[in-house]
C-alpha cells in the first residue's frame, strides 16, 4: 500500500537510498482518528502560524529514523497537492509542513503522514504552547567572548615580547583596543556569572561563582586604571580567557540530549482529543473540555484518559504503560477502570467518573510536584569553593594589612593581584569539563543523565531499589511452563494451531511457543471474550482459556496467569506464564550486592516470591503488592534512615519513587518511547554495565579532586608573586591559559581513559 | 608604523565579520540538525521553496 502510493508518485528513489526503508505498516489507521483536527479549536492550538492561505504546522513523528525518511517527508508535496512544502528536523524527529488549507486539512496531513508509516504523536502537552526554545545566548556569549579573546591576546604578544622605545606610542593604541575589546566580555559573555554570583548572595550563601565574579570585576577594574593611567598593560588577555573556558566548560556540561525529555508528565501521554457520545452522535472532544458522566469511545489500540465505568463491550486493557506489565487485563461491564491503559481489541464505552486533572494517575503525578520542589543535593564543588573563598579573602586581608605597614602604595595592589590569581575559576573548569566529558561517555552508552549534578548523585548511591516487571524482566519475552498430563507431539500443534486462530496476546504466545501445523484444518472455531477459546482442529474438540472456561463455573480463579487446555472435554492441564528475568540480571546482581543494598519492590502479587529472592540474594528486600503510593513511602522510609537511594523502574506507576529517590533511572526498551520524569533515561540493554557506570561517576569526583589540587598549584605559585606585588601581566598571562588548559587536558585525558578502563 | 595600525583595524574588522557570520548562522539554526542537511544535498529532485 505504501509503495503504491509512492510509485504512483515517482517517488521510487526512495527505495533505492536504504537498504531497508521504512519501518513494517501497521495497522491501518481508524478512519476518524483525526477527525479531532477539523475542530477549529483544536487547530489553533496546535498550529504555529496561520494566514488567509497557509498554514504551518510542526508534527513530532518518533517513527522517523534514516535517510529515506528525511526523503519520503521532505517530498510530501508529491502526495498531496495542498503542501506546500515540508522541512525534516532530524536531531528533534519534527517535520515542519506548510500547507494550503484552501485545497487539503490539517486532518488530512495528519492522515497522510499515517498513511505512509509516519503516524504524528500529538499529545495533550502540545496544547499547551510552551515549548522551550533551546537556549542559544550562552552559545552567543561564548562566540563573544571567543572573538574578544583572540584579538586582545594577539595585541598583548607585543608587550611580552617588548616594544623598541621608538614605537612606545604603538603601545597606547594597543592597550586602548584591548580596553575596548574586553568591554563586551564584561558586560555581555560574564553575565551568566554574575547573575548566579547575585542569586546565591540573595540567598544567603556563597557559590562557586560569587568569587568568580568578583574576581572577573576586580581583574576588569585594576587593568582599567592601569591602562587609564599609563602604568601598564593590564590583565585583559587573563580575564577574557577565563570567561571564555568557563562558558566552554558550562556549554559542555549544559549539552542537552535534546531527543530526550526527562520532564514528561501526564499530558504528554495523553492523546489531545477523544471520541464523545452526545446524544446518540459521535463528537470529538478536546481533553480539557471532557466532563463527568460524558460518556467516551473508546477504540482499539487508545489511551483511556480518565477514570471511569465500563458501560458498553469488553476491555482488555494493557496498562504496560502504567505497570510495565504487558498483558492486558481483562475488565468486564460494570468494572472500574482507572486512567493510563490503553484499549486493545474492539471498541468499549466509559462512562467518566473523574475529570481528567482528577483521575488516579494525575494526582499520583501532581503529588509528586510538591516532593521535587525540594531542594536536591547539593554539588561538593560548591562546599569546596566556599573554604576556598574563605581562604583567599583572608589571604588577601593579611597581605593587604601586611603591606599597608610597610609600604601603603603596594596594599592596592596587592589586594586585585590575589584576587585576580586566586579565582576558582580551575576548579570549576575542571568541574565543568569533567562532568561534560562524562556525560558523553555515558550518552554514548545509551545511558542519558538529566544534568551534571545527577554524575554526583550517582557516585553517593547507597541503596538501589528495582521495580520488578519491565525492569528485572523483559517485556517482551515470557517464559511458558507447562504443568498437568504430558501433551504429545501432536497434541502440541493442535494447541498451537488453535491458538494461532486468536488474536489475544496469551494465543500469540503459545504459537510462537508451541508452533502451528498449518496442514491442520479447523472448523467451527469460536471464542467467548475474556474467557477462551475452541474448535475442532483436525477432528478433535481442543478448547483453550481460563480455569472457568475448562474446569466449569465453580472453580476459584488461582493466582498468576494460567491458560488451561482441555482435548475432547478432558482438561489436561495448564500453561503457566512466568516473566522472563533479564539474562544478564545474575551477573549485575552478583556485581552490584557486593556493594550496595537492594530492594525489589513490585505491584504484582507475591506468586514469583521465592524465585526472585533466590536470584536476588538473601539479604535483598523483596517486597510484593506494593502501590505507587506504597513505592514512595518506602524510598522516603531508606532517605530516613541516611540511605541515598537509587530507583530504577519503568512505568507510571514508579513514577512518584522515581521522583523521591535520589537518582531516579528510568529503563526503556527503546529511547524513542516515552519515559516517565527521571533524573536519567537509560536502555535496557545497558543495564548490565550500571556497576560501571556508578563507578565512572565515582571517578569523577577523585578527577575533579586531582584536577583542583594542581590549580592549588598553580594558585600558590600566583600568589607567591602576588603577595609580593610584582605580579607582571605576562606571568599572569602564561600562568592563566597553561593552568586552564592543562587542567582541561588533565580532565579530559582522565576521565577517558577511566572509561576505557571500565571498557565503557 | 601606522600601516600597523592600518592592518590591525583590517584584521579586526575581519574578524568581527566572521562573529557576525557565526552568530547568524546559529541564530538561522544552522547548527540544529546535523543529520538531515547533509543528505539532503544528495537527493535527486530538492524539495521547492
Amino acid at each position: 500500500m505504501v509503495y503504491q502510493l509512492i510509485n504512483k508518485n515517482g517517488l521510487c528513489e526512495y527505495y533505492n537510498l536504504n537498504e531497508n526503508p521504512g519501518i513494517s505498516q501497521r495497522i491501518s489507521v481508524r478512519k476518524d482518528k483525526f477527525a479531532f483536527l477539523d475542530d477549529q479549536k483544536i487547530e489553533q492550538q496546535l498550529i504555529s502560524f496561520k494566514d488567509d492561505s497557509q498554514i504551518h504546522i510542526t508534527f513530532y513523528l518518533p517513527q522517523m529514523h534514516c535517510s529515506s525518511c528525511l526523503y519520503l517527508l521532505e517530498n510530501l508535496h508529491k502526495l498531496n497537492k495542498g503542501v506546500i512544502a515540508s522541512k525534516v528536523n532530524f536531531t528533534r524527529k519534527e517535520v515542519a509542513i506548510r500547507f494550503n488549507f484552501k485545497e487539503t486539512s490539517l486532518r488530512k496531513v495528519a492522515e497522510l503522514l499515517t498513511s505512509i508509516g509516519y503516524e504524528p504523536y500529538i499529545s495533550l502537552s502540545d496544547l499547551k504552547q510552551a515549548k522551550p526554545g533551546v537556549n542559544k545566548t550562552l552559545i552567543y556569549q561564548l562566540g563573544v567572548a571567543g572573538f574578544c579573546f583572540a584579538n586582545i591576546m594577539l595585541m598583548s604578544f607585543p608587550e611580552y615580547l617588548g616594544l623598541e622605545s621608538a614605537e612606545k606610542s604603538l603601545q597606547g593604541v594597543f592597550r586602548t583596543l584591548n580596553f575596548i575589546l574586553s568591554l563586551p566580555v564584561l558586560l555581555y559573555s560574564a553575565l551568566p556569572f554574575y547573575e548566579s554570583a547575585w542569586k546565591s548572595l540573595k540567598h544567603k550563601f556563597l557559590n562557586i561563582d560569587a568569587p568568580i565574579a568578583l574576581a572577573i570585576l576586580m581583574t576588569f577594574v585594576r587593568s582599567a586604571y592601569e591602562v587609564l593611567s599609563g602604568t601598564g598593560a593590564g590583565y585583559f588577555d587573563s580575564m577574557t580567557g577565563i570567561v571564555f573556558f568557563m562558558l566552554a566548560g558550562r556549554i559542555l556540561q549544559q549539552k542537552t540530549h535534546q531527543q530526550l525529555s526527562f520532564e514528561r508528565d501526564y499530558t504528554s501521554y495523553f492523546p489531545v482529543a477523544v471520541t464523545v457520545i452526545k446524544n446518540k452522535e459521535e463528537v470529538p472532544v478536546a481533553l480539557p473540555d471532557i466532563k463527568l458522566n460524558d460518556t467516551l469511545l473508546i477504540h482499539n489500540e487508545e489511551l483511556i484518559p480518565t477514570d471511569g465505568i465500563l458501560t458498553k463491550g469488553k476491555a482488555f486493557i494493557d496498562y504496560s504503560f502504567v505497570t510495565g506489565e504487558s498483558l492486558p487485563v481483562m475488565k468486564d461491564t460494570g468494572e472500574f477502570i482507572y486512567a493510563g491503559g490503553k484499549q486493545t481489541g474492539g471498541t468499549i464505552e466509559v462512562l467518566v467518573m473523574k475529570e481528567v486533572a482528577q483521575s488516579y494517575l494525575t494526582r499520583l503525578w501532581n503529588k509528586d510536584e510538591q516532593t521535587a520542589t525540594e531542594e536536591k543535593s547539593q554539588s561538593f564543588v560548591q562546599g569546596l569553593s566556599r573554604y576556598f573563598t574563605y581562604i583567599v579573602l583572608s589571604v588577601a586581608l593579611i597581605g593587604a594589612v601586611y603591606w599597608s605597614f610597610y609600604d601603603s602604595h603596594k596594599a592596592w595592589n596587592v589586594i586585585t593581584t590575589v584576587l585576580i590569581v586566586a579565582c576558582p575559576c580551575a576548579l570549576l573548569l575542571s568541574n565543568s569539563f569533567t562532568n561534560g566529558n562524562i556525560l558523553t561517555i555515558l550518552a554514548r552508552n545509551k545511558f542519558y543523565l538529566r544534568n551534571a549534578q545527577a554524575i554526583e548523585d550517582m557516585a553517593g548511591i547507597s541503596h538501589i531499589v528495582f521495580d520488578k516487571t519491565g525492569t528485572l524482566t523483559n517485556t517482551h519475552h515470557q517464559d511458558i511452563v507447562y504443568e498437568g498430563t504430558l501433551l504429545t507431539k501432536d497434541q502440541e500443534q493442535l494447541v498451537g494451531t488453535l491458538a494461532a486462530q486468536s488474536t489475544h496476546p496469551l494465543s500469540k504466545a503459545l504459537t510462537t511457543y508451541l508452533k502451528r501445523n498449518t496442514k491442520f484444518e479447523v472448523i467451527g472455531f469460536s471464542e467467548v471474550k475474556g474467557e477462551g477459546i475452541e474448535g475442532f482442529v483436525n477432528g478433535e474438540l481442543v478448547a483453550l482459556g481460563s480455569k472457568r472456561f475448562i474446569k466449569g463455573k465453580f472453580t476459584k480463579p488461582d493466582e498468576g496467569t494460567r491458560v488451561y487446555v482441555s482435548v475432547e472435554n478432558k482438561p489436561l492441564g495448564y500453561f503457566r506464564f512466568q516473566n522472563h528475568y533479564r539474562e544478564t540480571l545474575p551477573a549485575l546482581v552478583s556485581d552490584l550486592k557486593k556493594q550496595f543494598d537492594l530492594s525489589v519492590i513490585s505491584g504484582d502479587g507475591p506468586a514469583e516470591k521465592e524465585n526472585l529472592q533466590n536470584l536476588m540474594g538473601l539479604k535483598t528486600n523483596v517486597l510484593f503488592e506494593q502501590s505507587p503510593a506504597d513505592k514512595l513511602s518506602y524510598i522516603q522510609q531508606l532517605q530516613t534512615k541516611h540511605e541515598n537511594v537509587m530507583m530504577i523502574g519503568d512505568g507510571l506507576n514508579d513514577a512518584g519513587a522515581l521522583k523521591q529517590s535520589n537518582v531516579g533511572i528510568a529503563l526503556t526498551e527503546n529511547t524513542n518511547n516515552f519515559t516517565p520524569a527521571s533524573d536519567a533515561i537509560l536502555e535496557a540493554a545497558q543495564l548490565s554495565k550500571l556497576t560501571r557506570f556508578i563507578q565512572l561517576c565515582r571517578a569523577n569526583k577523585q578527577i575533579v579532586m586531582a584536577s583542583f589540587i594542581l590549580s592549588i598549584v598553580y594558585n600558590i605559585i600566583g600568589l607567591f608573586f602576588a603577595l609580593q606585588g610584582v605580579l607582571s601581566p605576562m606571568i599572569a598571562a602564561i600562568l592563566m591559559p597553561s593552568s586552564s588548559i592543562s587542567i582541561i587536558l588533565l580532565t579530559f585525558g582522565s576521565s577517558s581513559l577511566a572509561a576505557r578502563w571500565l571498557k565503557l | 608604523m601606522s600601516v600597523i595600525i592600518v592592518l590591525l583595524l583590517a584584521s579586526i574588522s575581519v574578524a568581527a565579520l566572521f562573529l557576525a557570520a557565526f552568530i547568524w548562522s546559529v541564530k538561522k539554526g544552522q547548527f540544529d540538525d546535523d543529520y538531515s542537511p547533509p543528505r539532503r544535498i544528495l537527493f535527486e529532485d530538492s524539495p521547492p521553496e
